[in-house]
């Protein structure tokens, strides 16, 4: 059965105020797309988790839409400082909750193999733990050491974004593949976006690449471009430019007011975005191709 | 022959570099250390091998990364896994060597504080926090850390504890049965400080030219002196002639201070 309906259909249905949102992605395939459009439509009250907000948390809660962060690297990678997020939590206004990467991804992994929690061994670091109850330690039932526990993480939405996807929600990515692929298991319900929709036919002609299976897929959304100022490798480059223009943007309540009505209130869709970008960064966010080496998985 | 002539973290890179050995698996962060890791590997390690923590294993970036997720670590590489299995299967499991740290603050234990300055509740300042470094300082064999020799980055005891080296010093480490050996050298602009046998930091080397007295003003805790204080090797034109034409060329993270 085609899922495959417009991004702005799929947000006003899928996502609710008050929401816990996972909008995946380790630096690549960061769903902006989508984070715009939740911005657009308002959204209110959501957690937003993710290992690294990266500027789309930046941008929605500076927009308004959160009442929580969980996260385990708060910063502008490759720059510096997560200015709107880390102000926000210096001056009281914004709840946040904390991991380390480990704890984080282990989280999402509970919640994607339908465990309620999961262990870790101990790091010799115990102040997260004194200032998260949610981190805990108990004996190993087997006579080791005691081990760390995070509860299982289960979003109300995850929000992933793929090279290509069928219109059944069967997803093809590659590259950094970070914490995808436990996001949408972990989810209630999933929002895949894609670069390209595929013929069924392409995904089953290399099924050890499908990450993500229709069947955990709520909807599919055909969303070219979606990751900038992030990337999706093979199709485009990470625009660095624009992490290092965050910073300055993001550093004047102003300048991020003019921001998100110039490049998210004041475009209808990605479409409209993209060709605002403009053609010289187009260019220059080209990549040029290389390609795996075919295999063979045999005709049987 | 003229004397050469190098940033304050070009030297810090150069002497974090020759602490890595030929087939070290390295945990390896940008900018500076992935300029270590890079130099190492075309000069006395050519087997190293660099993981980074967004999943990709034994990188060969055609051009300089900007960011722990940059695209030119993937194509190429050996290898690419999902953020689960970087930190269980390679990190929690065992398989790394060195794991390159950093941090707003070491302390007098080679604890780090990446988290925040101030109380945890009402942060002053609120730092990224751990990131993928709560794990690599407990897990890799070996530990370094480069960072310019500054009293607020050295606290006798650090105000949060992201990461932790020695803890508090004499077993505290090897109590809790952390596989990994710890924060091993701290390379600064002034010369390498290492643990002595009870975990503590102390300064071990001079870079050519700086003296005890430079490093001990500049460290917030009464820095002790190794008996055998070496002087390290001279910066040599390879090593800069590397990092200038090869790694770094328009000098984005050697001409940086810090």
């Amino acid at each position: 059965m085609s899922k495959l309906i417009p991004l702005k259909k799929a947000i006003a249905e899928f996502v609710n105020d008050g929401d816990i949102v996972y909008a995946a992605g380790f630096t690549h395939l960061i769903p902006f797309a989508a984070g715009h459009e939740i911005i657009r439509q308002g959204k209110k009250n959501l957690t937003l988790a993710r290992a690294t907000p990266d500027l789309i948390y930046d941008q929605m809660v500076a927009a308004g839409c959160a009442k929580k962060v969980i996260f385990s690297y708060m910063g502008n990678p490759g720059v510096g400082s997560l200015r709107i997020v880390r102000g926000a939590i210096e001056r009281g206004e914004l709840e946040w909750e904390e991991y380390s990467h480990f704890g984080m991804i282990t989280r999402l992994q509970a919640g994607a193999s339908g465990l309620p929690f999961l262990p870790m061994n101990q790091t010799g670091a115990e102040d997260l733990e004194r200032v998260n109850p949610l981190i805990k330690r108990i004996p190993d039932p087997y006579g080791g050491k005691d081990v760390i526990v995070v509860p299982a993480l289960n979003p109300d939405v995850a929000i992933v974004h793929v090279q290509r996807a069928d219109k059944n929600g069967n997803a093809h990515l590659w590259g950094i593949i970070g914490e995808q692929k436990e996001a949408a298991f972990a989810s209630k319900k999933v929002i895949l976006t894609a670069e390209e929709i595929v013929d069924e036919a392409v995904i089953r002609s290399d099924p050890n690449r499908t990450m993500i299976p229709g069947i955990v897929v709520s909807a599919v959304c055909h969303v070219p471009f979606a990751c900038h100022p992030s990337y999706a490798q093979g199709y485009y480059d990470r625009d660095n430019e624009f992490y290092l223009a965050w910073d300055k943007i993001s550093e004047s309540p102003e300048l991020t007011k003019q921001y998100l009505d110039e490049w998210v209130y004041g475009v209808k869709d990605r479409d409209a975005y993209w060709k605002k970008v403009g053609e010289k960064a187009h260019k220059r966010l080209k990549v040029k191709a290389k390609y795996s080496e075919k295999i063979n998985y045999g005709k049987y | 022959m003229p004397e050469l002539k190098y940033s304050s973290a070009e030297l810090m890179i150069i002497n974090a570099s020759r602490l890595l050995r030929d087939g070290d698996v390295v945990f390896v962060g940008v900018g500076q250390p992935n300029l270590a890791c890079n130099l190492a590997k075309r000069t006395h390690a050519p087997n190293l091998v660099m993981i980074y923590e967004a999943g990709v294993i034994g990188a060969e970036p055609e051009r300089l990364p900007l960011s722990i997720g940059d695209p030119t670590l993937v194509s190429g590489s050996l290898s690419v896994v999902s953020m689960y299995d970087i930190f269980a299967n390679y990190l929690q499991r065992g398989n790394v060597d060195v794991g390159f740290m950093g941090g707003a603050q070491i302390d007098k234990y080679g604890n780090i504080n990446a988290t925040t300055i101030g109380d945890y509740a009402q942060p002053k300042v609120r730092l990224p926090g751990s990131g993928g470094s709560q794990e690599i300082a407990a897990w890799a064999n070996r530990c370094y850390i480069m960072t310019p020799h500054q009293k607020r980055r050295f606290p006798e005891k650090v105000e949060f504890m992201t990461s932790a080296g020695f803890i508090s010093g004499g077993k505290a480490r090897a109590e809790r049965g952390l596989r990994g050996g710890g924060m091993l050298a701290v390379v600064t602009d002034i010369g390498i400080m290492e643990p002595d046998e009870t975990g503590e930091m102390i300064l071990t080397a001079l870079h050519p030219g700086k003296t005890a007295e430079e490093a001990q003003v500049n460290t917030g805790w009464s820095l002790k002196t190794a008996s055998a204080l070496r002087v390290t090797e001279p910066v040599t034109r390879k090593e800069l002639r590397i990092l200038h034409e090869e790694l770094d060329p328009t000098g984005i993270y050697l001409k940086a201070a810090g």
